[in-house]
């Protein structure tokens, strides 16, 4: 599985440390809320929330360099969409690979 | 260009926010995390450019768009690329950027606004809610924009903060006060006859002494706003 990076973070910060560390501060506190509302709405099996909380997700996916991993997300959106799970899985552990990376910033 | 930025998610707005300091000319007002915030900052500022993710809870840029009479520019910001044969059904739509923004897609929308400035905005009122366009009256409750045709309105009712709009179907509280609503209904549909009540005077069923049978409501009318009343009547 591919690993997240700072590559667009840098590449849009201009060089600049003291608004790459902002924003990390704050990815970090947003995430897991966005997270938190994820699995909250998929436990609760809607669908459409779900749906609309990974559409959210997947901008974070695609800041932190996950390139294919944002094509799972895409995917999975659209069969929640149509009230379908399949690509649960493998979305959740795009989340797992997330939450470890950033733990480590 | 003055702009705003209204997006849920924090991190799009200080990306943006980020974006914009790079180009000399623009000048980031206020972000805004939803966009009923925005619609009352419109009610009082004038902007050049708006940037507005699509994709928000209760209230998408597409329904944020539709309140404003006389937009400024916007430039979307969405992670889904779907919208865009929609987004450019409206002229006010000067580009669609598909997050994650780089600056040099960013830098290129921004040459895109600057090319059409001006050219299309009228002058007076802009950025101002349509809360009153033709038959319809928008009202803010829990962070909605509900319309209501403002002919089956038969009554308004003064109520501390807040105020009572009954309608033919249902009635509506909402935060706001008797003044601002009488300056959106038409003259010579609603007359205020009472420092607490305006009236439909199409919809009165009769009038006894100091009191109007509207409807089920028994509404007084003050002695000041007597004569009105009864100068808008076809007296026999």
């Amino acid at each position: 599985m591919e690993e997240p990076n700072l590559s667009y973070i840098h590449s849009m910060s201009g060089g600049d440390k003291t608004f790459e560390e902002k924003l990390i501060g704050i990815i970090k506190k947003e995430f897991p809320l966005e997270k938190q509302e994820y699995f909250d709405n998929i436990t609760a099996r809607n669908y459409k929330r779900t749906a609309a909380n990974v559409h959210k997700l997947k901008h974070k996916i695609s800041i932190l360099g996950l390139e294919k991993s944002y094509e799972v997300a895409v995917n999975y959106e659209d069969n929640l969409i149509e009230n379908k799970t399949d690509g649960r899985e493998n979305f959740e552990a795009i989340l797992q690979i997330m939450t470890d990376f950033l733990k480590t910033l | 260009m003055n702009c705003i930025i209204i997006d849920d998610e924090a991190t799009a707005r200080a990306i943006i926010a980020q974006l914009c300091t790079n180009i000399p000319e623009l000048n980031v007002l206020e972000e805004f995390p939803n966009a009923i915030q925005a619609i009352k900052y419109l009610n009082q500022n004038e902007v050049d450019l708006i940037f507005l993710d699509i994709h928000m809870p209760d209230f998408t840029g597409f329904d944020f768009i539709e309140t404003l009479k006389n937009p400024p520019k916007i430039i979307l910001t969405t992670s889904d690329p779907n919208f865009a044969i929609q987004a450019f059904e409206y002229d006010c739509i000067v580009d669609y950027l598909v997050k994650p923004i780089g600056l040099e897609r960013f830098s290129k929308a921004i040459q895109k606004a600057e090319a059409v400035k001006g050219t299309t905005k009228p002058k007076g009122d802009s950025n101002k809610i349509e809360t009153s366009s033709g038959n319809d009256l928008y009202v803010n409750i829990d962070r909605r924009l509900i319309k209501i045709d403002i002919p089956s309105i038969y009554l308004v009712e003064a109520k501390g903060d807040y105020i009572q709009v009954k309608t033919e179907d249902k009635n509506y509280t909402v935060h706001s006060t008797l003044k601002k609503i009488e300056e959106k209904l038409p003259d010579h549909l609603f007359l205020k006859v009472h420092r607490s009540y305006i009236i439909n005077v199409d919809k009165i069923i009769d009038i006894e002494d100091n009191s109007v049978l509207i409807k089920k409501d028994v509404i007084p009318v003050s002695r000041s706003n007597r004569p009105e009343l009864m100068k808008r009547l076809n007296l026999l």
